[in-house]
């Protein structure tokens, strides 16, 4: 086995006993990267010099016998909207081409203090605008599986990059879904947590109110590794809340029986790829044989979904995105002197036509006359997803559907039509709505051999709970480690 | 209820959004399209039902207002497209003559 292709747990264990070197790991890392990148486009900026020094330093630490983190000289490749101190980090845009932000996000700082190796930051879409990483300025990052199609989106590249082993462990963010369908697309695991459980500090805002960052792994143990060191109030997020973090991996392997399983017929309802619906519920059979008890339910308000969350998110696209206008730290068009004209052209410049699109949507969702019908509407409408899901909680211990309605897409295939994109996210935006966790994790390939994902839900911080019937699936499952050929 | 052309170049103006003739014709067919998709919201039965804007309970956070560190000035200017004397430099807003 090649060192890139070990888990965080199995690469932290190996460093710590001196069976490897943090160095080996890194140069099997970027030799990796740079035979296949080509191909993927999954990485914006690879940190070859400076990766090379940290893992040095991290085996110095090693052989003085100095106490080490949890995640010692193991790499980790960063979502390119997550800050890094004087790292160029571009949000997938060329409003940001050039940016080099004075100060890290606090989960950079909180991976670097657990000696993690930021080796790269990773490709997206635009802003985390879209489904399938095709919007960056940097180009589409496609899918390891099978290069005509796409990774999933906005998380595209992390995903990629770690399903082809470009990477240990990687972090995204998930603001309607873009850990999860990736994760789904790309056949790895990944946990978006609680609305709070992990600081936004240093994550380009796109939808405040939805935006969650989050860990993927090759394993669910790896994510819950990942979510402990993330984790936790951060005083310069106030919207991060002060609740206290269990020890996850303790929480794991332990048995399922008598956990009641609500299947919403939401997430299984017309538009659903047979082979997605198969897969899921033979899932779910896995479940029930070892114990789960296993209901039929129904969230009728989900069907809104859609909707709801595209108003509330492009209108506070509309907002968050007023900041970029070519004086503080965006790109200035040369085109214009004139003030105004400066704005307006800057902003035409360096936004690529989805962003331009949603920018254009939430200002229309949120102008005069329009307030009520559409903005407020959508967060009334929220409340009722919201609602459904937690009252849902007090009758199950989780929900189980797909992650998306099909395998991952052709590139090329729905970039011309909005809509149809939009619709593709129907299973994971209620989540973010209702500011509950959920756990993408493989369970089976489709008839053309692409990786179909199951979703795990639960209520406000029951991370655990889905790592815990996340590692009792993946033991007890044949899908865990499928590998793409590339 | 659709969006025209002429509210396309308000919409421009609000958003501070330089939209070029096929952005302007392309967005108003594909934001119609959204938007009658979107109008299912309207059956919808919300007479009672409080707005979410945030999902957590969410209250005022106080710290002590003490003195940190901060970014020092010429960091934060860094990535300015345009500085001087510590300042960013604006395109010119008064017309002096």
């Amino acid at each position: 086995m090649k060192l890139y292709e070990h888990a965080i747990s199995e690469t932290v264990e190996k460093i710590k006993t001196k069976e490897i070197k943090s160095c080996e790991v890194v140069q099997s890392i970027l030799e990796r990267i740079d035979n296949i990148d080509k191909k993927l486009n999954a990485f914006i900026t690879v940190f070859h010099d400076e990766s090379v020094d940290r893992a040095k330093y991290i085996d110095q630490k090693i052989k003085n016998g100095k106490p080490l983190g949890a995640l010692a000289g193991v790499p980790i490749a960063i979502k390119d909207n997550i800050c890094l101190k004087n790292k160029r980090t571009t949000c997938g845009s060329k409003m940001l081409e050039n940016y080099c932000p004075p100060y890290s996000a606090t989960v950079i700082n909180k991976l670097l203090s657990e000696d993690a190796i930021i080796i790269g930051k990773t490709n997206m879409d635009e802003f985390s605008q879209g489904s399938s990483a095709e919007t960056s300025y940097f180009g589409a990052t496609r899918n390891p599986w099978n290069l005509d199609r796409v990774p999933g989106g906005t998380s595209g590249g992390s995903a990629a990059a770690l399903a082809a082993n470009e990477t240990i462990g990687s972090i995204g963010s998930d603001t309607g879904g873009s850990v999860r369908q990736p994760a789904s697309f790309c056949g790895v695991v990944a946990l978006k947590p609680t609305y709070g459980r992990i600081s936004r500090y240093g994550l380009i805002a796109y939808a405040s109110s939805l935006d969650t960052i989050a860990p993927f792994g090759k394993t669910v143990k790896d994510c819950a590794i990942l979510m402990q060191v993330l984790s936790g109030k951060d005083t310069k997020d106030s919207t991060s809340v002060d609740e206290n973090v269990p020890e996850y991996e303790k929480l794991m392997g332990n048995s399922i029986k008598q956990m009641r399983i609500g299947l919403p017929s939401e997430y299984f309802s017309d538009g659903i790829c047979p082979d997605v619906k198969e897969a899921v519920l033979k899932g779910v059979k896995v479940l029930e044989s070892l114990g789960a008890v296993i209901e039929e339910t129904s969230l009728p308000s989900l069907k809104y979904g859609i909707p709801a969350y595209y108003l509330t998110a492009t209108s506070e696209v509309s907002s968050n995105l007023a900041r970029y206008m070519g004086i503080h730290h965006s790109h200035r068009s040369k085109k214009t002197k004139d003030l105004i004209e400066s704005f307006k052209t800057s902003r035409a410049e360096g936004f690529g036509p989805e962003v331009r699109r949603r920018i254009i949507l939430g200002t229309y969702a949120l102008s005069r006359g329009y307030y009520d019908q559409y903005y407020l509407k959508a967060q009334k409408v929220r409340t009722l997803i919201m609602n459904e899901y937690l009252n849902a909680f007090k009758k199950y211990d989780v929900l189980i559907g797909p992650v998306s309605p099909f395998p991952a897409f052709k590139l090329g295939e729905k970039i011309n039509d909005p809509l149809q994109m939009y619709l593709s996210d129907i299973y994971t935006i209620t989540i973010n709505m209702a500011g509950i966790p959920a756990i993408s994790i493989p369970c089976g390939l489709s008839s053309q051999g692409l990786p179909i994902g199951m979703q795990i839900i639960g209520k406000h911080f029951d991370e655990g709970k889905l790592l815990k019937i996340a590692s009792v699936y993946e033991k007890n499952c044949n899908v865990s480690n499928i590998i793409p050929n590339i | 209820m659709s969006i025209t052309n002429e509210e396309m170049d308000h919409l421009s103006d609000l958003a501070m959004l330089k939209l070029s003739a096929e952005d302007k014709d392309l967005f108003t067919k594909q934001l119609n399209t959204i938007l009658e998709y979107f109008d299912e919201l309207q059956e919808v039965d919300t007479s009672d039902i409080e707005a979410t804007s945030h999902v957590l309970p969410i209250r005022n956070v106080f710290r002590e207002d003490k003195v940190e560190e901060s970014i020092p000035l010429c960091e934060c200017l860094q990535n300015a497209p345009q500085i001087k004397n510590g300042f960013f430099v604006v395109p010119k807003i008064i017309d002096t003559e």
